[in-house]
C-alpha cells in the first residue's frame, strides 16, 4: 500500500488505463502540455502523445460531443471539465446524446465516456466557480454518477468508469486533490454502485458523499467523545443509482438518519435519500430524517459569507444533538 | 486626441498598472482571495477603445479580467479594491469578488467567469439599445480563446442578422491559460473569423494606445451610425500568469522580453517625452502621486471598510418586496 494524493491516484488510473487500451484517450482544456489544472494528467502528454492526450479549445459542448461520437466507434474518452461549473455548457451533449443513445437506439449504441470534473466549493472562487452540480447529474437517466471521497476511491472509480459500458460522470472536489490516503499497489477496480460503511454505530446514521463523508466522520468522533452518541457513517460514493438496500439496512439498524450534503437542499442528495428511507423503511424511524445542506444562494465571494453558506462538521453535530435533544 | 488627453491616458494607464500590481501584493498578503486575473501589459486595449467610446454611457461587458474596464467606465477604484477585499463597500457589496465587478450606474455591466458567456449578453444589450432608440452602443471585451465557444459564432450571426449596435473587442494575448492560440484555434488571426458572418473587422497593435484609439474610433463610429456589429482585434500580451495560480511556465523568457519592450505605458511616455510634452521627472512625480493615492486612499478604504453581515447572506438572491410575486398584491 502506498500513500498518495487524490490527484496522483487519478493520474495513476489514467496512466494505467491508457497503457492497457490504446483506444483510451483523454481530452480537456490545458490537460496536455500543461498537465491539467489539478495535475490529473501530468506527464501523460509526453508519454502517450497528442493524438491521445488532447488539449481542447474552450468548447465544452463541442469536445464533449466529439468524445461521445468517438465513443460510438469504440474510443474510450476520459473528458476532463476543468471545473464542474463549465459542465453546464456540455450539458446538451451529455444529457441529450450520451445518456439517451443506448435507450433510444433500443440498445444498439452506447456512449462509454467518462466525464470528470472538479466540483464543490473551494476558497472564495465566487458564484460562477462554486457550483455543486451532483444533483443535476443525478437527475439524468442513463448516466452513472460516482464521487470519490478518498484517493483510493478516486483511483478505483476512474478505473471502473473507463471500462464500464455506460457513460459515467465522476464528481471530484477542488479541495481534495492534495488529500493523502492509502491506495493499494496492485491494480483494482472499485464498484460503481453500492455504498460503504466507513464507521459502525448504532444510534444514528450519517450519510455523506465526497467531502461530506469527512464532515460526518469528524462529527461522529465528536458525538462519541462528547455526547456518547455512536453514529454510523455511510459513504454514498455512488450517487446514481443510489444504494437503496445499503441506505435502508443502516436505517433499520440505527432508526435515525442525517444526510450531509455540500449542495443546496432542494432536489438534492438529501431529498433523494429521505425519499428512499420513506419508501423502504419509514416505520423503522424513531425520528424524522434531517438534512444538513448549503444555504440556497449563489455562493458569495466574501470569506465569512461563503463559510456561512456551506455546512461543516459542526452543523452535522448540531443536527444530531437536536435530534437527540442533547 | 490632444496632448492633455494623452497625458491623462498615460496617467490612467499607469494607475491601472499600479492598481493591478498592488492587487498582486494584496493577494500574496492574503487580503484578496479566490481567483485573481491581472491586466498588466494589456492596459492600452481597454483605455484606447473606451477613450474612443463614451464610457459611463455606452454599455460595457467583459470576462473575469475586469478591474480596469470597470474603472475606465467610471467605477470608483476604492470600491473595486473593497470588492477584492470582500467588503460591504465593494462594488458588488463583497458578494462578487475579482471576477464579478459590476457598476451598473456607470453602465459597466459586469465581469463574468464563464468563458464566452458575455458574447450573447452584449448582443442582448445592443438589442435593448436598438429598441430604446438611443445612440448608445454595447461593447464586449473578451479574450482570443473565448472565440472557440459556440456563443461566439451564435452571437456574431445574431448580431449581424438583427443589425445590432455591438462592438466586439478581442484582446488577443496569444494564450488561453497555458494553451497558445495556434494549438487551439484553426485561424490564428481572429479578425478573419467574423468574415463568415459578413461583419467588418480589423486587427491592430494593442500595445500602442494611440493606434488602438484610432482603430476603435472607426469601429465605434461605424457601430454608432447604425450599420451593425463590428469586430476589433487587438494584439496584446499579459505580463503575469493567467491568474495568480498560474506559473507561466509555458511561455519562453524570450517571448516575454520581446513583449515587455513594447510596454504600452512606456511607449506613450517616451513618445510624450520625445515630443517635449513631458519630462522623466514629471512621469516619476506622477507615479509617486499614484502610488500614494493607491496606498493612502484606496487600500486604506478597503482595509477600513466593514465586512458584509452574515444575517444578510440571503439578501440579493431574489427581488425583495416585489408585489407581482403575490399576483400584484390583489
Ligand atoms: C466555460 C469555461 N470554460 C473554461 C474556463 C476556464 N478558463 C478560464 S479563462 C480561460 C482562458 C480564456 O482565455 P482567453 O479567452 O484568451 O482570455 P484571457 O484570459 O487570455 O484574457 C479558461 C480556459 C472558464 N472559466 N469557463
Ligand atoms: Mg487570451
Amino acid at each position: 500500500m502506498a500513500e498518495m494524493m487524490y490527484w496522483e491516484a487519478i493520474r495513476r488510473a489514467h496512466d494505467e488505463e491508457m497503457a492497457n487500451d490504446p483506444m483510451v484517450i483523454c481530452m480537456g482544456e490545458d490537460i496536455g502540455v500543461a498537465g491539467g489544472t489539478y495535475k490529473a494528467t501530468k506527464g501523460l502528454y509526453e508519454k502517450y502523445g497528442p493524438e491521445r492526450v488532447i488539449d481542447t479549445p474552450i468548447s465544452e459542448n463541442g469536445y464533449t460531443g466529439l468524445g461521445i461520437g468517438a465513443s460510438f466507434l469504440g474510443v474510450r474518452p476520459i473528458i476532463e471539465i476543468m471545473s464542474v461549473n463549465f459542465a453546464w455548457l456540455a450539458m446538451d451533449q451529455l444529457f441529450n446524446s450520451a445518456a439517451k443513445v443506448r435507450y433510444m437506439s433500443g440498445g444498439q449504441l452506447t456512449a462509454p465516456i467518462v466525464m470528470r470534473s472538479a466540483g464543490g466549493t473551494a476558497h472564495q472562487l465566487g458564484a460562477q466557480h462554486s457550483a455543486r452540480m451532483e444533483k443535476v447529474f443525478m437527475g439524468i437517466a442513463g448516466l452513472r454518477v460516482v464521487t470519490p471521497s478518498t484517493p483510493k476511491q478516486a483511483y478505483g472509480l476512474l478505473k471502473s468508469a473507463v471500462r464500464c459500458n455506460d457513460p459515467v460522470y465522476i464528481n471530484e472536489h477542488e479541495l481534495m486533490y492534495n488529500m493523502k490516503g492509502e491506495v493499494p499497489d496492485e491494480e483494482f477496480f472499485h464498484p460503481l454502485e453500492g455504498s460503504d460503511v466507513v464507521r459502525e454505530g448504532h444510534d444514528v446514521t450519517l450519510f455523506g458523499y465526497n467531502i461530506s463523508v469527512h464532515w460526518c466522520l469528524q462529527a461522529a468522533d465528536i458525538l462519541s467523545k462528547q455526547f456518547g452518541i455512536e453514529a454510523e457513517v455511510i459513504d454514498l460514493y455512488a450517487l446514481s443509482p443510489l444504494d437503496r438496500a445499503g441506505i435502508a439496512a443502516s436505517v433499520r439498524k440505527t432508526h435515525r438518519a442525517v444526510i450531509a450534503e455540500e449542495a443546496e437542499p432542494c432536489v438534492g442528495v438529501g431529498a433523494e435519500v429521505m425519499a428512499i428511507i420513506n419508501e423502504e423503511c419509514f416505520f423503522e424511524l424513531d425520528a424524522p430524517p434531517v438534512r444538513v445542506s448549503a444555504v440556497n444562494v449563489p455562493i458569495p465571494y466574501n470569506h465569512t459569507l461563503e463559510k456561512a453558506a456551506i455546512p461543516n462538521a459542526n452543523d452535522v453535530v448540531a443536527a444530531v444533538r437536536k435530534m437527540f435533544g442533547k | 486626441m490632444n496632448v492633455a488627453d494623452k497625458k491623462r491616458l498615460l496617467r490612467e494607464m499607469l494607475f491601472a498598472r499600479r492598481f493591478e500590481e498592488r492587487c498582486y501584493e494584496a493577494y500574496v498578503e492574503r487580503k484578496i482571495g479566490g481567483f485573481l486575473h491581472l491586466y498588466s501589459g494589456e492596459e492600452a486595449c481597454a483605455h484606447g477603445v473606451l477613450e474612443a467610446a463614451r464610457p459611463g454611457d455606452d454599455y460595457v461587458i467583459t470576462g473575469y479580467r475586469d478591474h480596469i474596464h470597470a474603472i475606465k467606465c467610471g467605477a470608483d477604484p476604492k470600491k473595486v479594491m473593497a470588492e477584492l477585499y470582500g467588503k460591504e463597500t465593494g462594488s458588488s457589496r463583497g458578494r462578487g469578488g475579482s471576477m464579478h465587478i459590476f457598476d451598473v450606474e456607470h453602465h459597466f455591466m459586469g465581469g463574468y467567469a464563464l468563458v464566452g458567456g458575455p458574447f450573447p449578453l452584449a448582443a442582448g444589450m445592443a438589442k435593448a439599445i436598438k429598441m430604446k432608440g438611443t445612440d448608445q452602443i454595447s461593447i464586449c471585451f473578451l479574450g482570443d480563446a473565448a472565440n472557440n465557444q459556440g456563443t461566439f459564432h451564435e452571437s456574431m450571426n445574431m448580431a449581424k442578422i438583427w443589425n445590432l449596435p455591438v462592438l466586439y473587442v478581442c484582446e488577443n494575448n496569444l494564450y488561453g491559460i497555458g494553451t497558445r492560440i495556434d494549438r487551439s484555434t484553426a485561424v490564428v488571426d481572429q479578425y478573419k473569423r467574423v468574415s463568415g458572418y459578413d461583419i467588418p473587422s480589423a486587427q491592430t497593435d494593442g500595445q500602442d494606445v494611440e493606434a488602438v484609439y484610432k482603430a476603435a474610433k472607426k469601429a465605434v463610429d461605424y457601430v454608432r451610425s447604425g450599420k451593425g456589429p463590428y469586430f476589433l482585434e487587438l494584439m496584446t500580451y499579459r505580463y503575469r500568469g493567467h491568474s495568480m495560480s498560474d506559473s507561466n511556465a509555458y511561455r519562453s523568457k524570450d517571448e516575454e522580453r520581446m513583449w515587455s519592450k513594447r510596454d504600452p505605458i512606456i511607449l506613450l511616455r517616451d513618445r510624450l517625452i520625445e515630443a517635449g510634452e513631458l519630462t522623466l521627472d514629471d512621469y516619476k512625480a506622477m507615479d509617486t502621486e499614484i502610488l500614494d493615492e493607491i496606498e493612502d486612499e484606496i487600500i486604506a478604504f478597503a482595509e477600513q471598510s466593514p465586512e458584509p453581515r452574515v444575517e444578510e447572506l440571503e439578501k440579493y438572491c431574489l427581488a425583495e418586496n416585489d408585489p407581482w410575486v403575490l399576483g400584484g398584491g390583489r
